[in-house]
Protein backbone atom coordinates (compact mmCIF):
# COMPACT_ATOMS: atom_id res chain seq x y z
CA UNK A 1 0.00 0.00 0.00
CA UNK A 2 1.66 3.57 -0.63
CA UNK A 3 1.93 5.49 2.10
CA UNK A 4 -1.03 8.49 0.73
CA UNK A 5 -3.32 5.89 0.66
CA UNK A 6 -3.17 4.76 4.37
CA UNK A 7 -6.00 6.42 6.44
CA UNK A 8 -5.03 8.81 9.88
CA UNK A 9 -4.48 6.36 12.26
CA UNK A 10 -2.46 3.58 9.88
CA UNK A 11 0.27 6.75 9.10
CA UNK A 12 0.20 7.75 12.58
CA UNK A 13 1.13 4.24 13.77
CA UNK A 14 4.20 4.37 11.20
CA UNK A 15 5.16 8.12 12.59
CA UNK A 16 4.65 7.19 16.06
CA UNK A 17 7.43 4.32 15.41
CA UNK A 18 9.65 6.69 13.36
CA UNK A 19 9.22 4.07 10.43
CA UNK A 20 8.90 7.18 8.32
CA UNK A 21 9.29 10.77 8.54
CA UNK A 22 6.77 13.72 8.22
CA UNK A 23 8.56 15.27 5.14
CA UNK A 24 8.00 11.68 3.75
CA UNK A 25 4.47 11.57 4.75
CA UNK A 26 4.28 15.25 3.26
CA UNK A 27 6.43 14.10 -0.45
CA UNK A 28 4.18 11.13 -0.88
CA UNK A 29 1.11 13.51 -0.18
CA UNK A 30 2.69 16.13 -2.69
CA UNK A 31 3.13 13.71 -5.46
CA UNK A 32 -0.23 12.29 -5.05
CA UNK A 33 -1.64 16.06 -5.52
CA UNK A 34 0.84 16.49 -8.46
CA UNK A 35 -0.73 13.57 -9.98
CA UNK A 36 -4.43 13.67 -9.64
CA UNK A 37 -5.23 17.09 -8.83
CA UNK A 38 -5.07 18.55 -12.54
CA UNK A 39 -8.41 15.40 -12.80
CA UNK A 40 -9.87 16.13 -9.85
CA UNK A 41 -9.50 20.09 -8.98
CA UNK A 42 -9.99 20.11 -5.04
CA UNK A 43 -8.22 23.26 -4.13
CA UNK A 44 -8.37 26.52 -4.45
CA UNK A 45 -5.04 26.95 -3.03
CA UNK A 46 -2.29 25.03 -2.09
CA UNK A 47 0.16 26.06 0.55
CA UNK A 48 3.34 23.62 0.01
CA UNK A 49 6.45 25.51 1.42
CA UNK A 50 4.30 26.22 4.50
CA UNK A 51 3.46 22.43 4.85
CA UNK A 52 7.07 21.59 4.38
CA UNK A 53 8.17 23.56 6.82
CA UNK A 54 6.07 22.48 9.83
CA UNK A 55 7.27 18.83 8.43
CA UNK A 56 10.61 20.30 9.11
CA UNK A 57 9.65 20.74 12.55
CA UNK A 58 8.04 17.92 13.29
CA UNK A 59 10.63 15.84 12.21
CA UNK A 60 13.21 17.63 14.35
CA UNK A 61 10.75 18.61 17.51
CA UNK A 62 9.84 16.01 20.63
CA UNK A 63 6.93 18.01 20.91
CA UNK A 64 3.82 15.25 20.92
CA UNK A 65 0.74 16.36 18.93
CA UNK A 66 -2.21 14.12 17.96
CA UNK A 67 -1.72 14.65 14.39
CA UNK A 68 2.14 15.32 14.29
CA UNK A 69 3.09 15.31 10.74
CA UNK A 70 -0.48 14.33 9.04
CA UNK A 71 -1.34 16.24 6.51
CA UNK A 72 -4.67 17.41 5.71
CA UNK A 73 -6.48 20.65 4.13
CA UNK A 74 -9.62 23.03 5.48
CA UNK A 75 -12.79 24.01 3.17
CA UNK A 76 -11.68 27.81 1.92
CA UNK A 77 -14.67 28.86 4.29
CA UNK A 78 -12.17 28.24 7.27
CA UNK A 79 -10.41 31.25 8.00
CA UNK A 80 -6.40 30.46 8.12
CA UNK A 81 -4.09 33.05 9.31
CA UNK A 82 -2.09 34.63 6.74
CA UNK A 83 -3.60 32.16 3.80
CA UNK A 84 -6.05 33.12 1.28
CA UNK A 85 -10.06 32.04 2.38
CA UNK A 86 -11.71 32.71 -0.60
CA UNK A 87 -15.45 31.16 -0.25
CA UNK A 88 -14.80 30.43 -3.71
CA UNK A 89 -15.98 33.84 -4.32
CA UNK A 90 -14.63 36.52 -6.29
CA UNK A 91 -15.78 38.78 -3.65
CA UNK A 92 -13.02 37.46 -1.56
CA UNK A 93 -10.87 35.97 -3.93
CA UNK A 94 -7.84 37.63 -2.03
CA UNK A 95 -8.50 37.46 1.23
CA UNK A 96 -5.91 37.01 3.70
CA UNK A 97 -6.85 36.74 7.28
CA UNK A 98 -4.85 38.23 10.02
CA UNK A 99 -6.66 35.24 12.07
CA UNK A 100 -6.89 31.09 12.36
CA UNK A 101 -10.69 29.93 13.20
CA UNK A 102 -10.78 28.33 16.06
CA UNK A 103 -10.90 24.62 14.40
CA UNK A 104 -7.54 25.67 12.52
CA UNK A 105 -5.24 26.69 15.27
CA UNK A 106 -6.81 23.16 16.96
CA UNK A 107 -5.48 20.99 14.48
CA UNK A 108 -2.58 23.46 14.19
CA UNK A 109 -2.03 22.97 17.61
CA UNK A 110 -1.55 19.18 17.25
CA UNK A 111 0.85 19.45 14.63
CA UNK A 112 -0.93 18.67 11.56
CA UNK A 113 0.14 19.97 8.18
CA UNK A 114 -1.98 22.06 6.25
CA UNK A 115 -1.38 21.65 2.43
CA UNK A 116 -3.85 23.40 0.95
CA UNK A 117 -7.69 25.14 0.90
CA UNK A 118 -10.09 23.67 -0.74
CA UNK A 119 -13.02 24.32 -3.23
CA UNK A 120 -16.58 24.85 -2.37
CA UNK A 121 -19.86 26.01 -3.64
CA UNK A 122 -19.72 29.88 -3.45
CA UNK A 123 -19.96 30.96 0.18
CA UNK A 124 -20.86 27.20 0.67
CA UNK A 125 -24.54 27.98 -1.11
CA UNK A 126 -25.39 24.88 -3.38
CA UNK A 127 -24.76 21.08 -3.80
CA UNK A 128 -22.41 20.10 -6.48
CA UNK A 129 -19.55 23.06 -6.29
CA UNK A 130 -20.37 24.10 -9.94
CA UNK A 131 -21.33 27.50 -8.24
CA UNK A 132 -17.42 27.43 -7.77
CA UNK A 133 -16.40 31.29 -8.97
CA UNK A 134 -13.15 29.57 -9.97
CA UNK A 135 -13.85 26.09 -11.17
CA UNK A 136 -16.11 23.43 -10.51
CA UNK A 137 -14.38 19.99 -8.86
CA UNK A 138 -14.71 16.96 -10.67
CA UNK A 139 -16.17 13.31 -8.66
CA UNK A 140 -13.17 10.87 -8.54
CA UNK A 141 -15.23 7.97 -8.84
CA UNK A 142 -16.11 9.44 -12.41
CA UNK A 143 -14.80 12.87 -13.43
CA UNK A 144 -17.93 13.92 -15.51
CA UNK A 145 -19.67 14.05 -12.46
CA UNK A 146 -20.01 16.24 -9.72
CA UNK A 147 -18.35 15.50 -6.32
CA UNK A 148 -21.79 17.00 -4.31
CA UNK A 149 -21.43 20.15 -2.14
CA UNK A 150 -21.02 22.82 -1.12
CA UNK A 151 -17.75 20.97 0.63
CA UNK A 152 -17.27 19.04 -3.23
CA UNK A 153 -13.41 19.74 -2.63
CA UNK A 154 -13.40 18.72 0.87
CA UNK A 155 -15.23 15.57 -0.19
CA UNK A 156 -12.82 14.75 -3.07
CA UNK A 157 -9.56 15.42 -1.73
CA UNK A 158 -9.91 12.52 0.68
CA UNK A 159 -11.56 10.31 -2.34
CA UNK A 160 -9.06 10.90 -4.02
CA UNK A 161 -6.12 10.29 -1.46
CA UNK A 162 -4.82 13.06 -1.70
CA UNK A 163 -4.87 14.32 1.88
CA UNK A 164 -5.37 12.24 4.93
CA UNK A 165 -8.87 13.91 5.78
CA UNK A 166 -10.26 17.59 5.69
CA UNK A 167 -12.83 20.17 6.98
CA UNK A 168 -15.87 21.31 5.84
CA UNK A 169 -19.26 22.93 7.55
CA UNK A 170 -22.25 21.31 6.69
CA UNK A 171 -25.91 23.73 6.55
CA UNK A 172 -27.87 21.81 5.09
CA UNK A 173 -26.23 18.72 4.34
CA UNK A 174 -22.91 19.89 2.91
CA UNK A 175 -20.83 17.26 4.36
CA UNK A 176 -22.61 14.15 4.36
CA UNK A 177 -24.22 15.09 0.59
CA UNK A 178 -20.51 15.20 -0.65
CA UNK A 179 -19.38 12.49 1.32
CA UNK A 180 -22.08 10.00 -0.23
CA UNK A 181 -21.29 11.33 -3.41
CA UNK A 182 -17.42 10.59 -3.17
CA UNK A 183 -18.07 7.06 -1.08
CA UNK A 184 -16.23 8.39 2.41
CA UNK A 185 -16.93 9.12 5.87
CA UNK A 186 -18.81 12.22 6.63
CA UNK A 187 -19.72 13.90 9.94
CA UNK A 188 -21.53 16.99 10.99
CA UNK A 189 -21.65 16.92 14.68
CA UNK A 190 -24.52 18.39 16.87
CA UNK A 191 -25.11 22.00 16.32
CA UNK A 192 -22.59 24.11 19.25
CA UNK A 193 -20.29 20.73 19.50
CA UNK A 194 -17.48 22.81 17.33
CA UNK A 195 -16.82 26.20 17.11
CA UNK A 196 -17.54 28.12 14.08
CA UNK A 197 -15.68 31.24 15.12
CA UNK A 198 -13.64 32.54 12.20
CA UNK A 199 -15.82 29.82 10.08
CA UNK A 200 -17.46 32.68 7.40
CA UNK A 201 -21.08 32.64 8.26
CA UNK A 202 -23.90 31.44 5.75
CA UNK A 203 -26.81 30.41 7.79
CA UNK A 204 -25.85 30.89 12.17
CA UNK A 205 -28.29 28.81 13.49
CA UNK A 206 -27.93 26.12 11.06
CA UNK A 207 -23.92 26.12 9.95
CA UNK A 208 -22.07 23.24 11.84
CA UNK A 209 -18.09 22.09 11.00
CA UNK A 210 -17.70 19.10 10.60
CA UNK A 211 -14.64 15.97 9.55
CA UNK A 212 -14.51 14.01 6.08
CA UNK A 213 -11.96 10.72 6.47
CA UNK A 214 -11.41 7.42 4.96
CA UNK A 215 -12.89 5.39 7.87
CA UNK A 216 -14.91 5.91 11.20
CA UNK A 217 -11.77 5.47 13.26
CA UNK A 218 -9.93 8.52 12.03
CA UNK A 219 -13.29 10.58 11.61
CA UNK A 220 -13.54 9.97 15.64
CA UNK A 221 -9.98 11.11 16.12
CA UNK A 222 -10.46 14.39 14.33
CA UNK A 223 -13.71 14.93 16.74
CA UNK A 224 -11.43 14.24 19.28
CA UNK A 225 -9.25 17.17 18.11
CA UNK A 226 -12.41 20.08 17.00
CA UNK A 227 -14.84 19.74 19.42
CA UNK A 228 -15.30 21.48 22.86
CA UNK A 229 -16.57 25.28 24.11
CA UNK A 230 -15.13 28.12 22.61
CA UNK A 231 -15.13 31.02 24.64
CA UNK A 232 -15.47 33.25 21.08
CA UNK A 233 -18.78 31.62 19.96
CA UNK A 234 -21.12 31.80 22.31
CA UNK A 235 -22.81 29.11 20.68
CA UNK A 236 -20.76 26.24 21.39
CA UNK A 237 -21.50 24.32 23.99
CA UNK A 238 -19.91 23.66 27.32
CA UNK A 239 -20.69 19.55 27.79
CA UNK A 240 -17.75 17.54 28.07
CA UNK A 241 -16.48 16.04 25.12
CA UNK A 242 -15.85 11.89 25.44
CA UNK A 243 -12.89 10.76 23.87
CA UNK A 244 -14.71 9.59 20.62
CA UNK A 245 -12.45 6.38 20.05
CA UNK A 246 -14.03 4.88 23.40
CA UNK A 247 -17.20 4.18 20.94
CA UNK A 248 -15.38 2.19 18.51
CA UNK A 249 -16.29 -1.34 18.98
CA UNK A 250 -18.84 -3.67 16.90
CA UNK A 251 -21.03 -4.87 19.97
CA UNK A 252 -24.67 -3.18 18.83
CA UNK A 253 -26.38 -5.65 20.47
CA UNK A 254 -29.86 -4.22 21.79
CA UNK A 255 -28.72 -1.15 19.91
CA UNK A 256 -32.28 0.51 18.60
CA UNK A 257 -32.28 1.54 15.10
CA UNK A 258 -35.36 3.70 13.47
CA UNK A 259 -35.83 4.24 10.05
CA UNK A 260 -38.36 6.68 9.06
CA UNK A 261 -40.70 5.73 5.99
CA UNK A 262 -40.66 9.34 5.23
CA UNK A 263 -37.33 9.02 3.58
CA UNK A 264 -37.67 5.89 1.76
CA UNK A 265 -40.58 7.92 -0.36
CA UNK A 266 -40.58 8.74 -3.97
CA UNK A 267 -38.30 10.48 -5.38
CA UNK A 268 -35.22 8.62 -3.95
CA UNK A 269 -33.97 5.86 -5.88
CA UNK A 270 -34.53 2.33 -5.91
CA UNK A 271 -31.57 0.71 -5.74
CA UNK A 272 -30.27 3.29 -3.27
CA UNK A 273 -33.66 2.25 -0.76
CA UNK A 274 -32.53 -1.44 -1.56
CA UNK A 275 -28.86 -0.79 -0.25
CA UNK A 276 -30.11 0.91 2.75
CA UNK A 277 -32.57 -1.55 3.58
CA UNK A 278 -29.84 -4.40 3.09
CA UNK A 279 -27.32 -2.41 6.01
CA UNK A 280 -30.53 -2.76 8.01
CA UNK A 281 -31.19 -6.22 7.57
CA UNK A 282 -27.17 -6.25 8.03
CA UNK A 283 -27.31 -4.54 11.68
CA UNK A 284 -30.44 -6.57 12.33
CA UNK A 285 -28.21 -9.51 11.93
CA UNK A 286 -25.74 -7.87 14.02
CA UNK A 287 -28.33 -7.80 17.32
CA UNK A 288 -29.78 -4.86 16.58
CA UNK A 289 -33.64 -3.91 16.74
CA UNK A 290 -34.68 -2.53 13.84
CA UNK A 291 -38.06 -0.90 13.32
CA UNK A 292 -39.80 1.80 10.73
CA UNK A 293 -40.93 4.89 11.93
CA UNK A 294 -42.38 7.97 10.67
CA UNK A 295 -41.37 11.72 11.09
CA UNK A 296 -44.47 13.07 9.84
CA UNK A 297 -43.49 16.99 9.28
CA UNK A 298 -40.79 15.62 7.16
CA UNK A 299 -41.63 16.69 3.93
CA UNK A 300 -41.90 20.48 5.04
CA UNK A 301 -38.22 20.66 6.07
CA UNK A 302 -36.82 21.82 2.85
CA UNK A 303 -39.31 24.75 2.02
CA UNK A 304 -38.93 25.79 5.55
CA UNK A 305 -35.33 25.27 5.19
CA UNK A 306 -35.19 27.62 1.77
CA UNK A 307 -36.54 30.13 3.84
CA UNK A 308 -34.59 30.23 7.40
CA UNK A 309 -31.27 29.58 5.59
CA UNK A 310 -31.47 32.62 2.64
CA UNK A 311 -32.57 34.64 5.74
CA UNK A 312 -30.25 34.34 7.97
CA UNK A 313 -27.23 34.32 4.63
CA UNK A 314 -29.16 37.76 3.82
CA UNK A 315 -28.45 39.30 7.12
CA UNK A 316 -25.16 37.70 7.16
CA UNK A 317 -23.85 38.78 3.58
CA UNK A 318 -24.72 42.44 4.68
CA UNK A 319 -20.70 42.71 5.77
CA UNK A 320 -19.52 42.82 2.18
CA UNK A 321 -19.86 45.61 1.10
CA UNK A 322 -16.34 46.73 0.23
CA UNK A 323 -15.43 49.01 2.56
CA UNK A 324 -13.03 46.74 4.72
CA UNK A 325 -12.20 43.73 2.88
CA UNK A 326 -12.95 41.77 -0.68
CA UNK A 327 -13.75 43.23 -3.93
CA UNK A 328 -14.40 47.02 -4.11
CA UNK A 329 -16.32 48.87 -6.54
CA UNK A 330 -13.99 52.30 -7.40
CA UNK A 331 -16.07 53.39 -10.49
CA UNK A 332 -19.34 54.43 -8.12
CA UNK A 333 -19.30 58.28 -6.63
CA UNK A 334 -21.87 57.47 -3.92
CA UNK A 335 -21.83 54.90 -1.39
CA UNK A 336 -25.21 53.38 -2.20
CA UNK A 337 -23.99 52.58 -5.45
CA UNK A 338 -20.51 51.42 -4.42
CA UNK A 339 -22.34 48.95 -2.24
CA UNK A 340 -24.39 47.64 -4.81
CA UNK A 341 -22.18 47.30 -7.94
CA UNK A 342 -19.32 45.54 -5.45
CA UNK A 343 -22.11 42.99 -4.38
CA UNK A 344 -22.86 42.93 -7.88
CA UNK A 345 -19.34 42.39 -9.47
CA UNK A 346 -18.77 40.25 -6.33
CA UNK A 347 -21.34 37.27 -5.93
CA UNK A 348 -22.31 35.01 -7.91
CA UNK A 349 -25.93 33.69 -9.27
CA UNK A 350 -26.50 31.68 -6.40
CA UNK A 351 -25.53 33.48 -3.91
CA UNK A 352 -27.61 36.74 -5.50
CA UNK A 353 -30.49 34.72 -5.56
CA UNK A 354 -30.06 33.24 -2.04
CA UNK A 355 -29.71 36.84 -0.80
CA UNK A 356 -33.21 38.01 -2.82
CA UNK A 357 -34.64 35.19 -1.65
CA UNK A 358 -33.90 36.20 1.94
CA UNK A 359 -34.79 39.53 1.74
CA UNK A 360 -37.86 39.06 0.16
CA UNK A 361 -38.73 36.94 2.97
CA UNK A 362 -37.55 39.03 5.66
CA UNK A 363 -39.11 42.59 4.23
CA UNK A 364 -41.89 44.13 5.66
CA UNK A 365 -45.28 42.71 4.93
CA UNK A 366 -43.94 39.24 4.71
CA UNK A 367 -42.27 38.39 7.24
CA UNK A 368 -44.87 36.90 9.33
CA UNK A 369 -46.39 35.13 5.81
CA UNK A 370 -42.73 33.19 5.34
CA UNK A 371 -39.95 33.23 8.25
CA UNK A 372 -42.02 33.14 10.99
CA UNK A 373 -44.40 30.53 9.19
CA UNK A 374 -41.13 28.64 8.42
CA UNK A 375 -39.84 29.09 12.09
CA UNK A 376 -43.09 27.34 13.56
CA UNK A 377 -42.53 24.09 10.96
CA UNK A 378 -38.95 24.38 12.61
CA UNK A 379 -40.79 23.36 15.90
CA UNK A 380 -42.62 20.50 14.69
CA UNK A 381 -39.94 19.06 12.96
CA UNK A 382 -37.87 18.88 15.98
CA UNK A 383 -40.30 17.88 18.01
CA UNK A 384 -40.57 14.91 15.13
CA UNK A 385 -37.24 13.73 16.23
CA UNK A 386 -37.19 14.22 19.95
CA UNK A 387 -40.43 11.89 19.63
CA UNK A 388 -38.41 9.17 17.91
CA UNK A 389 -35.68 9.36 19.80
CA UNK A 390 -37.62 8.92 22.90
CA UNK A 391 -37.51 5.60 22.52
CA UNK A 392 -34.87 4.89 19.55
CA UNK A 393 -30.60 5.43 19.94
CA UNK A 394 -30.08 6.44 16.32
CA UNK A 395 -32.05 7.09 13.54
CA UNK A 396 -30.93 5.45 9.60
CA UNK A 397 -31.60 6.70 5.72
CA UNK A 398 -29.95 6.99 1.98
CA UNK A 399 -28.45 10.48 2.59
CA UNK A 400 -29.34 11.62 -1.15
CA UNK A 401 -31.91 10.75 -3.27
CA UNK A 402 -29.39 9.90 -6.00
CA UNK A 403 -26.01 8.87 -6.22
CA UNK A 404 -23.44 11.58 -8.02
CA UNK A 405 -24.96 13.38 -11.17
CA UNK A 406 -23.23 14.89 -14.16
CA UNK A 407 -21.57 18.61 -14.51
CA UNK A 408 -23.89 20.39 -15.78
CA UNK A 409 -27.53 17.82 -15.71
CA UNK A 410 -28.73 19.70 -12.69
CA UNK A 411 -29.23 23.79 -13.76
CA UNK A 412 -32.91 24.44 -12.43
CA UNK A 413 -32.44 25.73 -8.94
CA UNK A 414 -35.54 24.12 -7.26
CA UNK A 415 -33.77 20.58 -8.80
CA UNK A 416 -30.54 21.32 -7.39
CA UNK A 417 -32.19 21.93 -3.94
CA UNK A 418 -34.02 18.77 -4.05
CA UNK A 419 -30.58 17.25 -3.15
CA UNK A 420 -30.67 18.22 0.02
CA UNK A 421 -33.99 16.78 0.98
CA UNK A 422 -32.99 14.11 3.19
CA UNK A 423 -30.34 15.98 4.88
CA UNK A 424 -32.19 19.08 5.77
CA UNK A 425 -34.30 18.05 8.49
CA UNK A 426 -31.25 17.01 10.46
CA UNK A 427 -29.90 20.81 10.23
CA UNK A 428 -33.14 22.07 11.48
CA UNK A 429 -32.92 20.06 14.54
CA UNK A 430 -29.47 20.61 15.28
CA UNK A 431 -28.93 16.93 15.43
CA UNK A 432 -25.68 14.88 14.74
CA UNK A 433 -25.56 13.30 11.18
CA UNK A 434 -23.25 11.45 8.95
CA UNK A 435 -22.62 9.64 6.11
CA UNK A 436 -21.16 6.44 5.91
CA UNK A 437 -20.58 3.89 2.14
CA UNK A 438 -23.03 1.44 1.89
CA UNK A 439 -22.87 -0.26 -1.73
CA UNK A 440 -22.41 0.79 -5.28
CA UNK A 441 -25.03 1.70 -8.32
CA UNK A 442 -23.39 1.38 -11.54
CA UNK A 443 -20.20 2.03 -10.19
CA UNK A 444 -20.86 5.35 -8.01
CA UNK A 445 -21.31 5.42 -3.99
CA UNK A 446 -24.56 5.68 -2.14
CA UNK A 447 -24.26 6.74 1.58
CA UNK A 448 -26.19 5.84 4.71
CA UNK A 449 -26.81 8.52 7.19
CA UNK A 450 -27.03 8.03 10.82
CA UNK A 451 -28.45 10.46 13.27
CA UNK A 452 -27.90 10.38 16.75
CA UNK A 453 -29.36 12.43 19.28
CA UNK A 454 -28.12 15.66 20.43
CA UNK A 455 -24.58 15.29 21.66
CA UNK A 456 -24.47 11.49 21.02
CA UNK A 457 -22.16 11.31 17.91
CA UNK A 458 -20.25 8.31 20.06
CA UNK A 459 -23.72 6.07 19.72
CA UNK A 460 -23.41 7.21 15.97
CA UNK A 461 -19.83 6.38 15.90
CA UNK A 462 -20.56 2.63 17.27
CA UNK A 463 -22.79 1.96 14.84
CA UNK A 464 -21.19 3.81 11.84
CA UNK A 465 -18.12 1.33 12.85
CA UNK A 466 -19.50 -1.92 13.92
CA UNK A 467 -20.69 -1.47 9.84
CA UNK A 468 -18.20 -0.64 8.49
CA UNK A 469 -15.69 -3.11 10.36
CA UNK A 470 -18.11 -6.06 8.99
CA UNK A 471 -18.51 -4.92 5.83
CA UNK A 472 -16.16 -3.90 2.99
CA UNK A 473 -17.37 -0.73 1.33
CA UNK A 474 -15.05 1.54 2.56
CA UNK A 475 -11.96 -0.35 1.24
CA UNK A 476 -13.24 0.36 -2.63
CA UNK A 477 -10.66 3.22 -4.41
CA UNK A 478 -12.21 4.93 -7.19
CA UNK A 479 -10.40 4.70 -10.69
CA UNK A 480 -9.94 8.69 -10.84
CA UNK A 481 -11.50 8.23 -14.76
CA UNK A 482 -14.25 9.24 -16.72
CA UNK A 483 -16.56 6.68 -16.52
CA UNK B 1 -46.13 32.68 -9.74
CA UNK B 2 -43.78 35.13 -10.98
CA UNK B 3 -42.70 38.53 -8.87
CA UNK B 4 -43.35 41.59 -10.87
CA UNK B 5 -39.82 43.28 -12.35
CA UNK B 6 -40.93 46.19 -9.30
CA UNK B 7 -40.98 44.22 -6.45
CA UNK B 8 -37.35 42.31 -8.09
CA UNK B 9 -35.94 45.89 -7.92
CA UNK B 10 -37.56 47.08 -4.49
CA UNK B 11 -35.93 44.04 -2.86
CA UNK B 12 -32.52 44.75 -4.86
CA UNK B 13 -32.44 47.67 -3.64
CA UNK B 14 -33.10 46.51 0.04
CA UNK B 15 -30.51 43.66 -0.19
CA UNK B 16 -27.76 46.79 -1.95
CA UNK B 17 -27.35 44.14 -4.69
CA UNK B 18 -27.43 45.60 -8.40
CA UNK B 19 -28.89 43.79 -11.33
CA UNK B 20 -29.10 43.40 -14.81
CA UNK B 21 -32.10 43.61 -16.53
CA UNK B 22 -32.15 40.47 -18.04
CA UNK B 23 -31.18 39.45 -14.11
CA UNK B 24 -34.06 40.97 -12.67
CA UNK B 25 -36.31 38.83 -15.70
CA UNK B 26 -34.27 35.70 -14.36
CA UNK B 27 -35.32 36.10 -10.66
CA UNK B 28 -38.56 37.00 -10.98
CA UNK B 29 -39.59 34.02 -12.27
CA UNK B 30 -37.25 32.05 -10.39
CA UNK B 31 -37.69 33.59 -7.11
CA UNK B 32 -41.76 33.28 -7.95
CA UNK B 33 -41.30 29.42 -8.42
CA UNK B 34 -39.06 28.99 -5.30
CA UNK B 35 -41.80 30.95 -3.46
CA UNK B 36 -44.22 28.38 -5.12
CA UNK B 37 -42.92 25.62 -3.55
CA UNK B 38 -42.31 27.34 0.02
CA UNK B 39 -46.43 27.92 -0.28
CA UNK B 40 -46.41 24.27 0.98
CA UNK B 41 -45.81 25.48 4.35
CA UNK B 42 -49.34 26.55 4.13
CA UNK B 43 -50.72 23.04 4.22
CA UNK B 44 -49.80 22.81 8.12
CA UNK B 45 -51.89 24.76 10.73
CA UNK B 46 -49.05 26.29 12.95
CA UNK B 47 -51.70 28.16 15.53
CA UNK B 48 -49.94 27.86 19.05
CA UNK B 49 -46.25 26.84 17.72
CA UNK B 50 -43.80 28.18 19.31
CA UNK B 51 -41.38 29.43 16.83
CA UNK B 52 -38.09 27.85 17.01
CA UNK B 53 -35.12 30.21 16.02
CA UNK B 54 -32.24 28.58 17.69
CA UNK B 55 -32.02 24.73 18.96
CA UNK B 56 -29.73 25.70 22.26
CA UNK B 57 -31.20 26.66 25.37
CA UNK B 58 -28.95 29.44 25.41
CA UNK B 59 -30.12 32.90 25.09
CA UNK B 60 -28.07 35.61 26.30
CA UNK B 61 -24.18 34.51 26.73
CA UNK B 62 -22.58 37.51 29.10
CA UNK B 63 -18.42 37.51 30.21
CA UNK B 64 -16.41 39.71 32.16
CA UNK B 65 -15.81 43.08 30.11
CA UNK B 66 -12.01 42.78 30.71
CA UNK B 67 -9.26 44.48 28.30
CA UNK B 68 -7.58 42.10 25.91
CA UNK B 69 -5.14 42.86 23.31
CA UNK B 70 -6.21 43.40 19.58
CA UNK B 71 -4.31 42.51 16.61
CA UNK B 72 -2.42 44.95 15.33
CA UNK B 73 -4.62 47.71 13.30
CA UNK B 74 -2.32 47.52 10.78
CA UNK B 75 -3.01 43.91 10.44
CA UNK B 76 -6.44 44.20 10.18
CA UNK B 77 -6.85 47.12 7.82
CA UNK B 78 -4.03 45.14 5.34
CA UNK B 79 -7.24 43.62 3.52
CA UNK B 80 -8.98 47.15 3.39
CA UNK B 81 -9.49 47.88 -0.22
CA UNK B 82 -8.71 51.74 0.43
CA UNK B 83 -7.62 53.55 3.02
CA UNK B 84 -5.69 56.61 4.33
CA UNK B 85 -4.02 57.39 7.87
CA UNK B 86 -5.65 54.51 9.67
CA UNK B 87 -9.20 54.98 8.08
CA UNK B 88 -11.37 52.95 5.78
CA UNK B 89 -12.19 55.59 2.67
CA UNK B 90 -15.32 55.84 0.59
CA UNK B 91 -17.08 57.79 -1.62
CA UNK B 92 -18.75 61.09 -0.02
CA UNK B 93 -21.56 60.65 1.73
CA UNK B 94 -23.11 63.72 2.86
Amino acid sequence: MQLYEMTVHEVKALLDKKEVSAREVLDAVMERIRKVEDKVKSFVTITEDLAYDKASWCDEKAEKGAIKGIPYALKDIICTKGVKTTCSSRMLANFVPFYDATVARLLDEQHGLLVGKLNMDEFAMGSSTEQSAFFPTRNPWDLERVPGGSSGGSASAVAADEVFFTLGTDTGGSIRQPASFCGIVGMKPTYGRVSRWGVVAFASSLDQVGVFAKDVEDCALIMNIICGKDPLDSTSVDLEVPDFTSFLHTDIKGMKIAYPREYFGKGVDEDIKAAVMKALKHYEEMGAVVEEVSLPHSEYALPAYYIIAPAEASANLARFDGVRYGLRDFKADNVIDMFSNTRKEGFGPEVKRRIMLGTYALSSGYYDAYYLKALKVRRLIYNDFARVFEDFDIIISPTTPTVAFKLGEQSDPLTLYMNDILTVPVNMAGLPGMSIPCGFKEGLPIGMQIIGKAFDEGTMLKAAYAFEQTTSYHQVKPALEVK
Amino acid sequence: MALTIKEVEHVAMLARLSLTEEEKKVFAEQLGAILGYVEKLNELSTEGVEPLAHILPVFNVFREDEVKPSPPREEIMANGPLTEDGYYKVPKIV
